[in-house]
């Protein structure tokens, strides 16, 4: 199939630059990572602008964001690490941009992903935070643009929206600097444990329930304990083995407690 | 507007500027499939022609609150049913529970 | 279709009979799925009375995409772009180039009362700090200018308006339709236009993108453009109107760049890399106030200084290395002039000179040099005069030569060539072949010698 052989190839040069990155895991302390994931044209890059002023490197022109970009900024005596990652409508690995951002958000294991979402079309953006919540728990709302949204008489009820998808969701109009020490705050709840999420599960029709069930139950023994098996589970079911060749190149029946992404990327090459 | 005979499917390039379909079937395969799917476009989601490109191609579409441009060559391949008579509701949400 | 290849893995073994057959399928349940949740939240958190058409974006895009004035206003933007920065660099370019040519006064004064060897003066002063004295003082102005308007364009949402626009070319022209979004990235850098061509997914049309992306004039090369648009096609008419014509030339320029794109993507997608468009989503974002503040400061640290940097660190060199050429000498002759009595012949063919294409050998490693290296090579063979004003350098070309048809395939040849050392490498780099990165330098440079040849040759047959 073309658009697998298409992905592999594309696949070792993005997993190389991922593997760059410092890696994170549960048991570090100082230096928090946070992951900035959204949909392309929500300010995603003005909220990161703003959160990291001058302190951001990118390796590359500025302007759109192709490859990622990194920058810190303190907060309450805490470091953060701030990743931007391309603008994408969905995780699904179709393009490369995709391809970065999923497997950064899967393997290179942030502390906390922050989703900036567009408050005037929440329903198309929400796909996208909920692809993220398949993979990770730690994650953060920005609910951005919430100027333009007031101006079209668009209002968002963002403790509903808290409610609804059991993550902290934090109203925000980047160009103004509107919510943003909001959001630090809740980033700096979250790293230090004052704040627990309880992300909302997509459930899928009864058939596939029963298919996601049976093989996650399979699956789950060969797999890390930090990598959500029902992600994975949902991933073989579309056809996509890249995780799980991945996952049969680290032996399988010995699973490897910390998988380091330098040998994701060998073995997806 | 031409009298569509049953037997020739309606694709979403038939609709025109400024009207808006449902989205039937979707016939393209593989990737491109999965990435028109990703941009909102499921059976069933509603699309409002917005326009033309000046040489009449590519054509804007408002699907799900954002203008998106697809070539009429990929447009050709999303089969739609017309719904002309939901313009008026402004909430998505609204306009579904017409139809289920 | 989707097999699982890897059959000695247990754990695929294991899970491959439960697998349904039919995946496409298994994929629109689960994306209709995580929608119809989307949905069912949305429906309960936002209250709306927005309908798009009758937003401003809809009157905006209704004029600025619209058929009969979508592309005079293309047009018309790009021309008011480059005349606030032609009209607008003028005057600070002639006030750096008079303060850091009064510094080489100082300097060489200083280094004469201190008994420094000529070559160490001519090495030092004459060539490296008289390069970067013009770098700086023809390059940062037009940049500090242009680099905040251009990103004004981008933070408005215009850019994806004129890949609207334009995209029925592209797709005529065998190519991907974000590869206008590069081509206009290439405006700014050449090496980020080529690193930008990432966006583009398919490998075919990405080489095209990458293979044309020289065709669009980048920063380095503006200034070259603007001064010498400046100097020949201004004074062929009243003053009051030369920088008007000046722009003109300019847009002509980037739109036979843009023509030239098309038509070697064109052939390019007919022959080498055969095949058909693939699919492609432009979004058209809402229209979004710009940022002024982010606007300066991002065109200014990220752009501008980058871009100098760039410059200037490769000026400095380059400028050393062309003095030591044109004061080493084989007989009596320089080895500049050498060099460039060589090259004579196929400069005059192509209505140049040999110096001209020395300066544009010498300037691969960075296209901001060339009429640095230029100059320096006529002071070297020529006579000795204060180079401190547009007028000097326009008497100096006319001193050696120059006509408007020089200035004219000088232009077409700056379009026309191989893209800068930089820029070669990116292309390496994300090409990972040295085919293509050859095919890259030759392709242009072919056409460039063509184009300028055969303008000669009809310019010469009507001025007879």
């Amino acid at each position: 199939m073309l658009c697998l052989s298409h992905m592999k190839d594309q696949k070792g040069e993005y997993m190389i630059e991922t593997a760059s990155l410092p890696i994170q895991g549960q048991e570090h302390t100082g230096n928090f990572v946070v992951a900035l994931a959204g949909n392309p044209n929500v300010g995603k890059s003005t909220v990161f602008n703003r959160l990291t002023g001058l302190n951001q490197h990118t390796g590359n022109w500025p302007g759109k964001t192709v490859i990622k970009a990194e920058g810190t900024f303190s907060h309450r005596n805490q470091r953060y690490t701030l990743v931007d990652l391309p603008g994408t409508y969905s995780l699904h690995a179709s393009s490369s941009d995709e391809q970065v951002a999923r497997d950064f958000i899967c393997f290179s294991r942030p502390d906390i992903t922050a989703v900036v979402c567009d408050a005037t079309c929440l329903e198309r953006n929400l796909n996208l935070v909920l692809q993220i919540l398949e993979i990770t728990d730690q994650v953060v709302l920005c609910v951005n643009l919430l100027d333009e949204a007031e101006r079209k008489k668009i209002h968002v009820d963002t403790a509903m929206l808290a409610h609804q998808l059991g993550i902290p969701v934090v109203g925000t109009a980047a160009r103004s600097g509107r919510g943003l020490s909001k959001l630090k705050d809740v980033l700096h709840d979250m790293v230090i444990g004052k704040i627990a999420t309880t992300p909302r599960q997509v459930v899928y029709d009864q058939e596939l329930e029963t298919s996601i069930n049976e093989i996650e139950k399979r699956l789950t023994p060969y797999l890390p304990n930090w990598i959500n098996s029902r992600w994975v589970t949902l991933r073989a079911l579309e056809g996509d083995f890249n995780i799980l060749e991945y996952i049969a190149c680290n032996r399988p029946g010995n699973c490897p407690q910390q998988i380091l992404p330098e040998e994701v990327a060998l073995c997806l090459q | 507007m031409t009298k569509i005979v049953i037997s020739d499917p309606l694709s979403l390039l038939n609709i025109p500027v400024g009207g808006s379909a449902r989205v039937k079937t979707i016939l393209t395969i593989g990737a491109n499939r999965r990435r028109l799917l990703d941009l909102g476009l499921i059976p069933g989601s509603q699309v409002e022609v917005i326009r033309r490109s000046p040489a009449g191609n590519p054509t804007a579409y408002l699907i799900k609150g954002t203008v998106i441009a697809l070539r009429n060559e990929d447009a050709r391949q999303i089969l739609v049913e017309e719904a002309d008579y939901v313009m008026s509701f402004t909430h998505e949400g609204s306009e579904r529970r017409i139809y289920d | 279709m989707s097999t699982i290849k890897n059959q000695e893995v247990p754990i695929l073994r294991e899970i491959e009979p439960l697998l349904p057959d039919d995946i496409a399928n298994i994929k629109d349940r689960i994306v209709s799925s995580i929608y119809q949740q989307a949905e069912d939240i949305s429906a309960r958190v936002v209250k709306t009375e927005n309908s798009y058409q009758a937003s401003l974006e809809a009157r905006l895009d209704g004029i600025l995409t619209s058929r009969w004035l979508g592309f005079p206003i293309m047009l018309l933007l790009l021309t008011v772009v480059l005349w606030i920065t032609i009209t607008g660099a003028n005057y600070p370019s002639q006030l750096l180039a008079s303060g850091l040519f009064w510094i080489e006064g100082h300097l060489l004064h200083l280094f004469s009362t201190l008994g420094a060897p000529a070559w160490l003066t001519g090495i030092l002063i004459q060539g490296m700090y008289r390069s970067l004295a013009w770098v700086v003082s023809v390059m940062l102005p037009p940049m500090a200018i242009f680099f905040p308007l251009f990103t004004l364009l981008e933070d408005l949402g215009y850019l994806p308006r004129v890949a609207f626009n334009m995209d029925n070319l592209f797709r005529r022209a065998g190519a991907h339709g974000k590869q206008c979004l590069t081509m206009c990235m290439g405006f700014g850098c050449n090496a980020a236009g080529v690193t930008s061509c990432r966006i583009i997914d398919s490998p075919r049309e990405r080489l095209i993108a990458i293979l044309t992306n020289t065709f669009s004039i980048c920063n380095g090369r503006f200034p070259t453009l603007i001064a010498l648009a400046t100097i020949f096609m201004g004074t062929l008419i009243a003053r009051a109107y030369s920088s008007i014509l000046a722009t003109l030339v300019v847009v002509a320029i980037i739109m036979t760049g843009i023509l030239t794109t098309l038509l070697v993507s064109y052939f390019l997608s007919r022959t080498l890399l055969r095949g058909v468009p693939s699919f492609f989503v432009l979004e058209l974002p809402p229209f979004r106030k710009p940022q002024l503040g982010q606007i300066l400061i991002r065109s200014l640290l990220d752009r501008t200084l980058f871009v100098l940097w760039r410059a200037i660190v490769i000026a400095a060199p380059a400028g050393a290395l062309t003095w030591i050429l044109a004061n080493s000498f084989v007989a009596d002759t320089s080895v500049f002039a050498l060099i460039a009595g060589w090259l004579d012949p196929l400069g005059q063919l192509m209505g140049m000179d040999g110096i001209i294409l020395i300066a544009f050998l010498l300037g691969l490693p960075a296209n901001e040099i060339i009429l640095p290296i230029l100059i320096m090579g006529y002071l070297s063979v020529g006579t000795m005069l204060e180079l401190d004003s547009i007028n000097a350098l326009r008497l100096l070309l006319l001193d050696n030569g120059w006509t408007w048809i020089t200035a004219l395939c000088v232009m077409l040849f700056s379009l026309l060539h191989f893209p800068c050392g930089t820029t070669l490498y990116t292309i390496f780099k994300e090409t990972h072949s040295a085919r293509w990165t050859i095919v890259a330098a030759l392709l242009p440079l072919a056409l460039g010698i063509l184009v300028t040849s055969m303008v000669n040759q009809g310019a010469q047959l009507i001025m007879r």
